[in-house]
């Protein structure tokens, strides 16, 4: 077993990639940053699609590659989803499907029923792929990685290519597979919304290099990095269903030492789901505030002030019991209320977006 | 009967050499368009400009420099007579060796241009998909360069259908051997024959029609990746 540990360095005319990483052997790492930040490179470093010379790749346990050995792409146990869905157009969706399957040595066919399956294309299997809407093409390219067993699934953007609606088409088809797939996942995204749904460990790149690497709740909670996330800066909280209020269709989640009212989604009591909390929703006051039409307000303890990305406002990171939330403020605000790391304060959060 | 029996073998022998040039072409071109298409050498330069050459070289310069190689004293030569083969100018295959470097151009330039066409895409996704480069290349850049295939195959069936200079130059005029389609109607037309030359350049006229009437109409889209 082991994990995944990543070190490449590529020197290009006006861009260099060099980066060393440590990488969870599960769940979903997001490899996050704006265009250009070097994380489809990084991508296809690990794929072998480009050739990174000094580069070193270790998958749970097994050298892909180190400055003396080499595995060319077709040798390497993975799975590899494009940014466009890239299926062959001379094959409709079945032949696409198997064309991997065919040359993977330990394929079986159970995982191409499962894969068809997981990502509900069982009526397309005859069509060609011209005769897909683009949201159907991206799931059959999924599928197709996923038929032949890889040990490590890659995910260069595969929504970025589509509209709104096709994205929420497959958004709940990458949780499914976030939830029920044992391997690990690579997902390259420039959509702080996807990394709040789909990851569990946040890699943030920046010009090349990773200038952040850690589990998504503390990375995305950092005061030093949401600059990168911009209006979007706010935390990720795990947490459980544990109450439902069906006169107001609100659902009571909580997580530890806190809970929130949310829209109620319906989620049964005890399910796991994950609730966002995004900085420019989330208001302090010294004192338990009433006559207000805010829902949800937690007791927090200020831990750390930091500069956001205008000169105005204020970014402060607050803990609820052990889970980190982040407030953004103007910095008037901060200084009128004397907000200082360790002083107790509530945080009255204005909107929960209830994902997966 | 329209067309006389010496017609006929010429017609015969013609569609016979451009057959088999087709062929040998298909199997020189496609790896070499392959290598022009993907290489990033600064080599890809000047390989493409020679193999361009023969279509704006004269064909009675290509064809005297052919004779001289495969003349008595020229280095092909020697080496067929060494083997026991003779030389090979005014034989056949001497006539299919100068129609393969005449047509080549017409071979590799439209493969070039579909695997081109086809992307790193494409067989970056075979390659994910576990297939080896070969593979990938039989299974994917082939199928999805089939309109070029088509394309350049009957461009250079046409076009060795349709030589004159070389043929003369290498070929001479013995029938049966190498008097082709219009090796033929040049003697009818020097003997003064005009009504059988009239039928044969009819005949050849209407195939080349025929065959770019093809090529213009019947033109699969190529396949765009999805």
């Amino acid at each position: 077993m082991g994990s995944i540990q990543a070190r490449f360095r590529l020197d290009w005319p006006g861009f260099t990639l060099d980066v060393d990483l440590e990488l969870p052997a599960r769940g979903v790492t997001a490899l996050f940053g704006h265009s250009g930040s070097g994380k489809t490179t990084l991508l296809r470093c690990m794929a072998g699609l480009e050739r990174a010379p000094q580069g070193q790749l270790t998958v749970l346990g097994e050298v892909w590659q180190d400055p003396q050995h080499w595995l060319p792409t077709h040798q390497r146990p993975l799975g590899y989803v494009f940014q466009e869905a890239s299926l062959f157009p001379h094959l409709n969706v079945l032949g696409n499907l198997s064309y991997g399957l065919k040359r993977t040595a330990v394929a079986q066919r159970v995982n191409l029923d499962a894969a068809i399956e997981l990502l509900g294309i069982a009526h397309l299997l005859e069509r060609k792929p011209e005769r897909l809407s683009g949201g159907e093409r991206q799931r059959v390219s999924i599928a197709r990685a996923l038929a032949m067993s890889p040990r490590l699934l890659l995910m260069d953007e595969p929504l970025a290519a589509l509209d709104l609606k096709r994205k929420q088409e497959i958004l709940p088809y990458l949780e499914r597979l976030h939830a029920e797939l044992d391997i690990p996942v690579l997902y390259v995204s420039h959509s702080p919304d996807e990394v709040a749904r789909l990851a569990d460990y946040l890699v943030v790149m920046e010009a090349g290099g990773a200038v952040a690497a850690g589990p998504l709740t503390e990375t995305m909670a950092r005061t030093d990095l949401p600059i990168h996330l911009g209006e979007d800066a706010g935390v990720v909280l795990d947490a459980v269903v544990a109450e439902r209020d069906t006169q107001w269709h609100l659902a009571r989640v909580e997580f530890p030492d806190g809970s929130l009212w949310v829209r109620d989604a319906g989620h049964a009591i005890g399910d796991a789901v994950r609730v966002r909390i995004l900085a420019r929703d989330v208001s302090i006051a010294l004192e338990p505030v009433h006559g207000i039409s805010i829902q949800n307000g937690l007791p927090a303890t200020v831990e750390k002030m930091a500069a956001d990305h205008h000169p105005a406002l204020a970014l402060l990171r607050l803990k609820v019991g052990p889970s980190p939330v982040l407030a953004r403020l103007t910095q008037r605000a901060a200084a009128g209320l004397d907000l200082k790391p360790g002083m107790a304060v509530w945080v009255q959060i204005k909107a929960v977006a209830l994902i997966g | 009967m329209l067309l006389s029996p010496g017609d006929l073998q010429a017609i015969w022998l013609t569609v016979r050499l451009a057959g088999v040039v087709t062929l040998i072409l298909l199997l020189i071109g496609t790896p070499l368009a392959w290598w022009l298409a993907r290489s990033k050498t600064w080599w890809k330069g000047p390989v493409g400009a020679v193999v361009a050459l023969p279509l704006v070289l004269p064909p009675s310069v290509l064809g005297f420099y052919l004779l001289l190689i495969m003349g008595p004293n020229g280095p092909l030569g020697q080496f067929t007579q060494a083997l026991g083969l003779g030389t090979l100018p005014f034989t056949f295959w001497g006539l299919v060796l100068a129609s393969v470097f005449y047509s080549l151009p017409f071979m590799v330039q439209p493969l070039q241009t579909a695997f081109e066409g086809i992307g790193d895409r494409p067989l970056e996704v075979a390659a994910t998909l576990r297939a080896s480069p070969l593979d990938a290349f039989l299974t994917v850049a082939v199928p999805l360069a089939l309109p070029g295939f088509l394309t350049a195959s009957i461009l250079t069936f046409a076009h060795t259908v349709g030589e004159f200079g070389v043929v003369l130059m290498i070929g001479g005029n013995l029938p049966g051997v190498t008097r082709v389609a219009s090796v033929q109607i040049y003697d009818h037309v020097e003997a003064m024959e005009y009504l059988d030359a009239h039928r044969l350049s009819a005949v050849m006229l209407g195939f080349s029609f025929l065959v770019l009437l093809a090529l213009y109409i019947w033109r699969p889209k190529p396949a765009r990746g999805a």
